[in-house]
């Protein structure tokens, strides 16, 4: 009924079709995996349930409430309105201070009790995560 | 204040000289056969003028004149020459002004080297480019000023980021900007010879001289940005997926098609269209990279200021560019029909454009990852941040046919080709897998997906290594790209499996100790330099009975007044040490980072390989 060469391309445009709705089909699929959300510690405290995915927190260290030992450091972020207890164990950057921007990346334990395994600061003593500054405004 | 003065003036007249060049284009477009001499002398003033503006700021920047708002912010007067110098272009009007610069000098470039080509082709090519130069004038001069006045002068400046002063990083903007600014000739190009019908073979080998000195200086630029952040920001890695980072990488993967769809287009004649679209988007995604990390969207030591309105202007300029060029392309652009059936499956045109798809991939991946965040916030205002997990997972496993095709493309002929004599290529396949799997194994690391990837890597490295003895001079250099691309892989995987890291926090004269290795803090020692106090803790690492002092560095900058670690990398064949030290606020504590990387020498030096085959493939101007 159709030639050799319109059935090939029409193979073709499938092929390609096929291809196309695969890749986004894995791209929506890892991006849904591997998102990582914002919160502040308010934002925490009205979760109405936790689950297991990665998230950040950003907001003030709050002072006097960085606690060193061999293994790791304890300290307290705050948005001025609500606190949550963060544990870490990694690279501290020095820029990461009492009463300065802090964003960290981890698992929370429970509403009150965060676990993080990266501590992020700019590299620029002006500087203040948009997050932050955002989360620090709103209260 | 003189210097800024000649500067700022001979910006202005910079901008003027685009009228006469407009003028006598036009009028040498229709009426004689050669192309007036008038023109070349016009974009040389131009080239001049901005060259004058440069060099005028340099000097504001070497003699501390604070009354220039730019060098008041970025510049101090302890700071040493050679940053001073390098200040330059460390800050966002600077480095524009140098955007403007490699502009005009490679339309100039373009102009000379191109004089056994139609007249018309090149004189609407300039006119294109004048379209961007006129465009960046206008940013300049309206938005981000490098020669804003400040009265009275300020006494002392506000002094650069301490983490820009650095050898690396000094170089890293102008070379990554030639490769930026080196795509705004192709896309000029590219616009021009498709309105005048001009895509041939002839066209192919000229544009394949730019699409090659952009793609080297793109690469040469993401490996000094990559290594400086190795070892100066401490992260011990040499690439982490960061917006910034993504923003380079997308015009040298669009940049890198294109010059595979260029070879096939000077060969065969086919695919104009990819060439013509590809052209597009390598330029329109250096444009956006300079958007994106200019206008404060994407945060990061790029961003020096966050101003909309700048943001802005780029982006209703990219519009217009955009708009412009789609226009071209759907008006004059015109398919050879006939052409498109003779693919056969089997041939290297297959080959290069089946891992061009691949390449189309890897970009969307990249573009999603990084825009898909923004998109987010600007909808939804929600904030989100998106990991290398992300692309890990969508980038790997593609790299495993990636490499394959790599390896098998070019020992095929073009138009149609057989598997005669093609044996070899399956027997090393199967070579390659079962070396993969031992190694993998003697270190415990056996996984599938490890095996099959680090066996499709050395599947390509060693096809490249057969074609190094049994083909010698037959293309070389294209052989050593590829061959520097295997050995990349193969490193960063290496890198990736067998690296380890001991993070803990240590007083001085305290010990970490766990089965293999004891880090001992024995000292810190506090010296003054000219701009900055530096604290250096001297670190025993005992591994296996091999003793190492390694002493990484903390610096206390006087202005602006920030603290840097410097990492302290013992660097070996085989692998590197790494470790940094960070303070905790006002404890005794320091935090202590130890890294054993494996190969890590051989990432920069396969990168460095990758780009010599360009540079090889330039200088013989035979075929890549």
């Amino acid at each position: 009924m159709y030639g050799r060469k319109v059935k090939l391309r029409f193979l073709f445009v499938v092929l390609i079709l096929l291809s196309l709705v695969f890749s986004v089909f894995l791209l929506l699929k890892s991006l849904d995996e591997n998102v990582v959300y914002f919160k502040s510690p308010s934002d925490v405290k009205l979760l109405e349930e936790l689950d297991n995915k990665k998230i950040r927190i950003g907001g003030m260290v709050k002072k006097d409430s960085i606690k060193i030992s061999n293994q790791d450091v304890n300290f307290v972020i705050t948005d001025f309105k609500n606190e949550i207890n963060v544990t870490y164990s990694g690279v501290i950057p020095n820029l990461f201070s009492e009463q300065k921007g802090v964003v960290a990346e981890g698992f929370l334990k429970d509403r009150s009790f965060f676990e993080a395994s990266k501590i992020l600061a700019k590299h620029d003593e002006n500087y203040m995560p948009p997050e932050v500054k955002k989360a620090l405004e709103d209260k | 204040m003189l210097s800024s003065l000649i500067g700022y003036y001979a910006l202005i007249l910079g901008l003027t000289i685009s009228f006469p060049i407009f003028f006598f284009s036009i009028r040498n477009f229709k009426n004689r056969e050669i192309l007036d001499n008038k023109i070349i002398n016009f974009t040389f003033i131009q080239l001049f003028l901005v060259i004058v503006s440069f060099i005028g700021l340099i000097f504001s920047f070497i003699y501390s004149d604070f009354s220039n708002e730019t060098v008041f912010n970025n510049s101090h007067t302890t700071k040493p020459l050679f940053y001073k110098i390098t200040g330059t272009w460390g800050n966002h009007e600077g480095s524009l002004l140098l955007w403007l610069l490699v502009l005009t000098l490679f339309i100039f470039i373009f102009l000379i080297k191109s004089k056994n080509l139609l007249k018309e082709y090149r004189i609407l090519t300039l006119l294109f480019q004048q379209i961007i130069i006129i465009g960046f004038f206008v940013f300049l001069i309206k938005s981000s000023n490098p020669f804003n006045y400040i009265s009275p002068a300020p006494k002392e400046g506000l002094g650069l980021n301490p983490i820009l002063q650095d050898p690396a990083l000094a170089i890293h903007p102008p070379i990554l900007y030639l490769g930026y600014v080196g795509s705004s000739i192709i896309f000029s190009s590219v616009l021009s010879a498709t309105s005048l019908n001009y895509i041939s073979k002839t066209w192919a080998t000229h544009i394949k001289k730019w699409v090659l000195v952009s793609w080297i200086f793109l690469t040469l630029g993401i490996l000094l940005g990559s290594i400086w952040a190795y070892y100066e920001l401490g992260w011990g890695g040499f690439w982490f997926w960061d917006p910034v980072e993504n923003v380079s990488l997308m015009p040298w993967l669009a940049l890198t098609t294109l010059l595979h769809c260029v070879l096939i287009l000077e060969k065969r004649s086919l695919l104009s269209s990819w060439v013509i679209i590809l052209s597009i988007t390598t330029f329109t995604l250096s444009m956006c990279g300079t958007f994106l990390v200019r206008s404060g969207i994407l945060n990061s030591v790029h961003t020096f200021a966050n101003d909309p309105e700048r943001g802005l202007f780029i982006l209703i300029f990219l519009f217009i560019l955009i708009l412009i060029s789609l226009v071209i392309f759907f008006t004059f652009h015109k398919t050879n029909r006939d052409s498109l059936v003779s693919f056969s499956l089997l041939s290297k045109e297959t080959s290069i454009l089946i891992n061009n798809w691949f390449m189309m991939y890897f970009l969307s991946v990249v573009l999603i990852g990084t825009v898909y965040p923004i998109f987010l916030d600007v909808i939804s205002s929600e904030q989100i941040s998106v990991g290398p997990p992300f692309y890990h997972k969508l980038i790997i496993p593609f790299l495993i046919p990636f490499l394959i095709f790599m390896a098998i493309g070019p020992q095929l002929k073009w138009m149609k080709s057989g598997l005669h004599s093609k044996f070899y290529l399956l027997i090393l396949f199967a070579l390659s897998i079962l070396i993969s799997f031992l190694i993998l194994k003697i270190f415990n690391a056996i996984l599938l997906i490890n095996t099959i990837l680090v066996g499709s890597a050395f599947y390509l490295f060693f096809v490249t290594i057969r074609d190094f003895i049994f083909k010698r001079n037959k293309n070389f250099s294209q052989n050593l790209s590829h061959f520097g691309f295997s050995l990349l892989i193969l490193s960063i995987l290496f890198n990736n499996i067998f690296s380890t890291e001991i993070i803990t926090n240590l007083k001085v004269g305290e010990k970490f100790d766990n089965d293999k290795v004891q880090i001992t803090f024995t000292n810190l020692k506090k010296f003054e330099e000219k701009n900055y106090v530096s604290f250096k803790g001297y670190f025993l690492i005992k591994e296996r009975k091999l003793e190492d002092n390694l002493e990484p560095e903390l610096r206390v900058y006087n202005q602006p007044n920030i603290i840097t670690s410097e990492a302290d990398i013992k660097t070996s064949m085989l692998s590197d040490k790494f470790i940094t030290m960070n303070t905790v606020q006002n404890e005794e504590y320091f935090n202590i980072r130890y890294q054993v990387k494996p190969f890590m020498v051989w990432i920069w030096i396969s990168v460095l390989l990758i780009s010599l085959g360009g540079a090889l493939s330039l200088l013989r101007g035979k075929s890549v």
